[in-house]
């Protein structure tokens, strides 16, 4: 594997399959405003939340990877969407103001 | 997304063929689609728009919602010269997603020992053009600051319109540089493109932050390609 394999998350998301572990792939559907990753980015997790690949700058990965485990216990696909952090700033956002939408859906 | 999917979309990427993935975002049904593969109706004509623009987005397409994903292959670097800037330059342009070749017929340089792990051809590049031409997805850089092997390569890539032109040398040595590929039949637009000296201007002094600035050059010329061809 080159480098570039290496940080190639679909190309990560097949040898993990392969290698018999669960994967989930959350995909950058939607942007408005200043977003971090263009429509089309990937983030791969397996089910010990292992991930490659991202879907903003850091600021959302740990909710997408949460939501991921769900997903590969169920099966079913999610949408879900991240906007910009508001006062309560515990909660999860993007701080650079934009919003984005994504969905993640289980390699079978 | 079933596991065949994606090894279809995979194997294509691996072999440098565009491909688009259609997600139905109603019931999780994918599909890949390669260039030139054969789509009827509205979803065809959609789907070929996505080749065109590179970008990916949700279209309607009889009542459903589909996400098109688009994956052009990516850009490549030939790079003319298997110099000290060279060997640093295959080492970065792979971090950045970019393959890249190396072309130096002089096989005291195009050794197997200083690029280890790179596609090198050690040949002319009048030879090895023949059957790797350049076209717009590719970047030359030409750092032999020879003229019998930089120059006709550095012509060619005007010709064909690769999407970025550098050659290495100093100002005085560019300007011969230029009388030489009007002599070829290169216009002054086209000579106009090379980026001479090359590299981003960061003060680069060793061969290694000359081989960044010209990766960041690359980069450069590839995002803002629209632009260009739009002004």
């Amino acid at each position: 594997m080159t480098v570039c394999e290496i940080l190639d998350p679909l190309l990560t998301a097949e040898s993990w399959k392969q290698a018999g572990r669960e994967v989930a792939i959350a995909t950058v559907i939607e942007t408005w405003g200043s977003a971090p990753r263009p429509t089309g980015s990937h983030l791969v997790i397996d089910g010990e939340g292992n991930f490659e690949g991202s879907v903003s700058g850091g600021c959302v990965e740990g909710a997408v990877i949460t939501e991921a485990l769900d997903v590969i216990e169920s099966g079913a696909p999610k949408m879900l969407e991240f906007g910009v952090a508001d006062e309560t700033a515990w909660r999860v956002g993007l701080s650079c103001g934009g919003r984005i939408r994504v969905y993640v859906e289980r390699l079978g | 997304m079933q596991l065949e999917v994606l090894t279809k979309l995979n194997a294509a990427r691996r072999s440098r063929r565009a491909a688009v993935v259609v997600t139905n975002l109603a019931n999780d049904q994918v599909q890949v689609i390669l260039e030139g593969e054969r789509v009827s109706g509205l979803l065809g004509e959609e789907t070929a728009k996505a080749f065109r623009s590179g970008k990916a987005g949700t279209v309607e397409v009889e009542g459903r919602s589909l996400f098109l994903n688009v994956h052009l292959p990516p850009p490549r670097i030939v790079v003319i010269g298997a110099v000290h800037i060279s060997q640093a330059l295959a080492r970065l342009a792979p971090v950045a997603g970019y393959d890249l070749t190396i072309i130096d017929p002089r096989t005291a340089f195009a050794t197997e020992e200083r690029f280890e792990g790179v596609e090198l051809i050690a040949d002319w590049p009048e030879d090895v053009l023949k059957d790797h031409p350049l076209d717009a997805y590719t970047a030359l850089a030409a750092v032999t600051h020879d003229p019998k092997i930089d120059d006709f390569p550095l012509s060619e890539a005007l010709r064909v319109g690769c999407f970025y032109v550098g050659a290495l040398g100093s100002r005085k040595t560019h300007a011969k540089r230029v009388e030489r590929l009007k002599e070829m039949g290169r216009t002054d637009n086209e000579i106009g493109r090379i980026a001479a000296p090359i590299g981003l201007d960061i003060g680069a002094a060793s061969p290694a932050e000359i081989a960044l600035a010209t990766l960041a050059q690359i980069v450069q010329a590839f995002r803002r390609r629209d632009l260009v061809t739009a002004g």
